[in-house]
């Protein structure tokens, strides 16, 4: 079913992508306000479902890479938005015919709005997570095989270049050298899938899910009711903890924002290990939920996400699990984005406690 | 001798100190007009303890002036903003975000021109000297008298900002005021840009502000220099605040900490000010509040100027009870509490009631409550005794134990211990609290940059910040040798090569005033 994304929508979108950012994705505020001045620009989004695509579409993923630091400084513009969609659908010979995004979490759920409305061509009511993940490659399409490449990148100069590479790591690291060499904050095109690959690879009706969870947050605190519970509801997840963050450290290495939080509660303590994401809730040394399973801390009564970067000493939090993508819990799939892969030696835990089924 | 005066919206407060011991203390209703105010205190300060002009080295100033201006909409200068960055940031250009109310009233024309740096300081596109020379034929064609200029990156190299300031200078002439983004706000474009605007919008009225000032203490034959508070609690000199009015916004709350730090003897506390209808609690360490952290906005304006983090809770004097689960506020019956309330004869249960019915304040007619069950009226006061402690442990920063002074009509609902922090200190002499705030005679210099930090230089880096916070800090006037390092931050930026990282410093050092006089 198709729907129109108005201006008015964008709080919520960006409100409910903090939440699925699951503590990372940068300050969404930025943004929030591009997508909303393309959306006056250009007018509302037409916003598609997956079971609408038609075989023979030609979709591809915005996204921004670099840091969201940069990216409060050095302002996009939307000419670098656009430019790498339409340098890759030139590059493939077919005009583009529809824009999704890789994440639903942080920044890189707005941008492809301020895209789609630029372009004027449909946004999928879908992405490539279902959450948010730090690298180019961890997204389901991958699963499906298909690569990110040939991918566009471009910068506000004007600058644009579409990689043909042999695999992903490739992309990764040569996208990446680009990108410092263009100041850090680039927008990238890629994941070039027709409507059939789409319609399996992608998340479906993600995107009208982002929107629920940031109306259903600010509906709930206007009925005097509680919004962490309405956020649980709507994620089919679970409360698992609250209590007061009484220690976080942090260490920048490998360019993310690794550290440790510890939230004590009146059932004890709990330890959360992110990489601008959280990745892992332990508990006396029990591993309670891991990545690719969401872990969301929302301030205690406003229930506003709280990203990791903002977490500090004091602050009254509630902690929800919830379920990411059935996917994600395949071998391939959790050798890709499971604890393992980010340095931690446990097996990945569900939202809801139990062991990833062995297989 | 020196005198502090406070001006906030309702009541002007005065004190004349010697040293850290106050002589006098008046109390007047803040006058429409600054100069009248400025005489009433300082005529009442002589009827309290006689002096001479010449006795006086200094005068210190708090004011709200400012801030009300810009929430009113009123007195503010048309101004334009100009931004060097193209041709990055298209999408969101100056102003983006405004209320329209406020963009009318500063008849607010916004430019972008080319400029600015990226993150390790290399150019993102030369300027453009003609391009700017026309951006300000333009502005003077429209009118503009004040311009708020801002470079992508300025934080990390200001140089742009400084250049295109001269070259709109050469067409706008000396009497349009330009105000750079990098000398008011840090990184974080929009926040600082919007905070330069707004310090542009305000130029006019400061010199305004500053001449009323300056000639009604002049009038009273006072011949030392004058001082304007700062947000950080630190002053500024007239000069400064003719080109950064911005940084007085805050000093209201500023001065009332540290006027109650002050009173109870106290450096480092948690100061809990309860009214009628919030508890505001902000944290005091080494005398100076602890500042946020996020955005803050300002009359509908996003802006990164550092502001005291206070964190306001729905209990006061005037906080309605609810009679079946003893919890106190958000609601509150605000000024109306002596009709309201029940010990004043009204027929709403308030948190002062339950303060008299428990023998912590006397006030009305006790008579009035004598009625309550002295198990809820404990269970009441133990809840709000319970959510004030739990609002001073949100924001103090770590598990260290920290004094607790309570201050404001609003106090009498607290007990005299605190859970999790002990005795609860109540100043004496705190109705001119925030004159006393005000008149606390030190200044500061603060550096706020990102340096690329080369592998192993670390502590040479950091060395070279803190030597350059203090000359700040003795440049604004500081005794060197009292000059201390009082706030230290070192943030890495995620995501960035090359160790890009992010420091503050910011030294405070006691004012010379032998120097200065």
């Amino acid at each position: 079913m198709s729907w129109i994304l108005t201006a008015d929508a964008i709080d919520g979108l960006a409100r409910g992508a903090a939440v699925l950012g699951t503590g990372g994705g940068g300050d969404p505020y930025i943004g929030a306000l591009l997508a909303r001045r393309a959306v006056d620009t250009h007018g509302p989004v037409t916003v598609i479902g997956l079971d609408e695509l038609p075989d023979d579409a030609l979709v591809l993923t915005v996204a921004m890479m670099g840091a969201p630091t940069v990216m409060v400084e050095k302002l996009p513009s939307l000419d670098e938005v656009v430019a790498p969609v339409r340098a890759l659908g030139a590059s493939l010979g077919r005009a583009v015919t529809h824009v999704a995004c890789a994440e639903i979490g942080g920044v890189n759920s707005t941008i492809p709005v301020a895209a789609a409305a630029a372009l004027g061509l449909p946004l999928l009511d879908a992405d490539g997570m279902g959450r948010a993940f730090p690298e180019l490659q961890m997204v389901l399409p991958t699963l499906y095989d298909v690569t990110a490449s040939p991918l566009a990148f471009g910068d506000e100069k004007g600058n644009v270049g579409v990689l043909n590479t042999v695999d992903n790591h490739w992309t990764e690291r040569i996208a990446r050298v680009a990108c410092v060499e263009m100041g850090c904050s680039i927008m990238i095109s890629g994941f070039p899938m027709d409507g059939n690959i789409a319609r399996v690879a992608l998340v479906d009706g993600s995107l009208s899910h982002c929107v629920a969870i940031g109306a259903g947050l600010v509906e709930a605190r206007a009925e005097k009711t509680d919004p962490v519970a309405r956020v649980v509801e709507i994620l089919r997840g679970r409360e698992f903890f609250a209590g007061k963050v009484v220690d976080v450290e942090r260490a920048t290495t490998t360019g993310f924002a690794r550290g440790r939080a510890t939230i004590d509660g009146t059932d004890g303590s709990l330890t959360l290990s992110f990489q601008n994401e959280h990745l892992m809730a332990e508990s006396d040394g029990e591993v309670l939920v891991t990545t690719p399973d969401l872990i969301i801390v929302l301030d205690h009564e406003s229930g506003e996400p709280i990203t990791t970067e903002g977490l500090r000493y004091g602050q009254r939090v509630r902690v929800v699990a919830a379920p990411s993508d059935p996917r994600w819990h395949a071998p391939e799939a959790l050798a890709m984005v499971g604890p393992g892969y980010f340095g931690y030696e446990t097996a990945s835990r569900r939202f809801d406690g139990t062991r990833e089924p062995v297989l | 001798m020196h005198i502090g005066i406070d001006v906030g919206g309702t009541n002007t407060d005065a004190v004349l100190m010697d040293g850290r011991q106050t002589l006098a203390g008046v109390k007047n209703a803040t006058t429409p007009d600054v100069t009248s105010g400025i005489v009433q205190a300082i005529e009442g300060l002589r009827t309290g303890h006689s002096f001479d002009g010449s006795d006086i080295s200094a005068v210190m100033i708090g004011t709200t002036h400012f801030i009300n201006a810009l929430v009113q909409a009123k007195r503010l200068a048309p101004t334009a903003a100009l931004r060097l960055g193209l041709p990055a940031t298209k999408a969101l250009p100056p102003l983006v975000d405004w209320p329209e109310t406020l963009t009318t009233a500063i008849s607010a024309r916004s430019y972008l021109a080319h400029g600015g740096y990226e993150f390790d300081g290399r150019p993102i596109s030369p300027l453009d000297a003609d391009e700017l020379r026309g951006i300000a034929a333009d502005m003077a064609a429209n009118g503009v008298r004040s311009v708020a200029i801002s470079s992508v990156f300025s934080p990390v190299n200001h140089d742009l900002e400084t250049t295109a300031a001269g070259i709109v200078a050469e067409i706008l002439g000396p009497d349009v005021a330009i105000s750079l983004s990098h000398e008011i706000g840090r990184i974080g474009l929009l926040e600082r840009e919007n905070a330069t605007i707004i310090n542009a919008a305000l130029r006019e009225l400061a010199s305004e502000i500053v001449d009323g000032l300056t000639s009604a203490v002049r009038a009273q034959g006072i011949t030392a220099p004058i001082f304007l508070s700062q947000n950080d609690g630190t002053l500024m000199d007239e000069d400064y605040v003719r080109l950064y009015p911005v940084a007085t916004f805050a000093s209201g709350p500023t001065n009332s900490m540290r006027g109650a730090a002050l009173t109870s003897g106290l450096e480092t506390c948690a100061v809990v000010d309860i009214g009628g209808t919030t508890a505001d609690i902000g944290l005091l360490v080494n005398g100076f509040p602890r500042e946020t952290a996020n955005e803050v906005k300002v009359a509908g304006v996003r802006t990164n100027f550092r502001m005291p983090d206070v964190l306001s809770i729905g209990i006061g004097g005037g906080s309605v009870v609810d009679l079946d689960t003893g919890e106190v506020g958000p609601e509150s019956v605000g000024y109306r509490l002596t009709t309201e309330a029940l010990v004043f004869g009204g027929s709403t249960l308030t948190a002062t009631d339950i303060a008299v019915a428990a023998g912590r304040a006397d006030v009305g007619d006790p008579t009035r409550v004598a009625h309550l069950d002295p198990v809820f009226v404990t269970r009441v006061l133990d809840r709000i005794a319970e959510r004030v402690a739990e609002a001073v442990d949100r924001m103090r920063t770590s598990p260290e134990p920290i004094p607790v002074v309570a201050v404001g009509g609003g106090s009498i609902l607290l007990p005299d211990e605190l859970p999790l922090f002990g005795a609860v200190h109540r100043p004496e002499n705190y109705a001119v609290a925030n004159a006393i705030g005000a008149s606390i005679a030190q200044v500061g210099g603060e550096i706020d940059k990102v340096y690329a930090v080369r592998p192993g230089g670390r502590d040479e880096t950091v060395a070279g910040v803190r030597a350059e916070a203090v000359d700040k800090a003795i440049a604004a006037g500081a005794t060197p040798g009292s000059v201390s390092i009082v706030d230290f931050d070192e943030v890495p930026i995620p995501y960035l090569p090359g160790n890009a990282t992010r420091i503050r410093v910011k030294a405070v050092g006691d004012l010379d005033m032998a120097v200065s006089s």
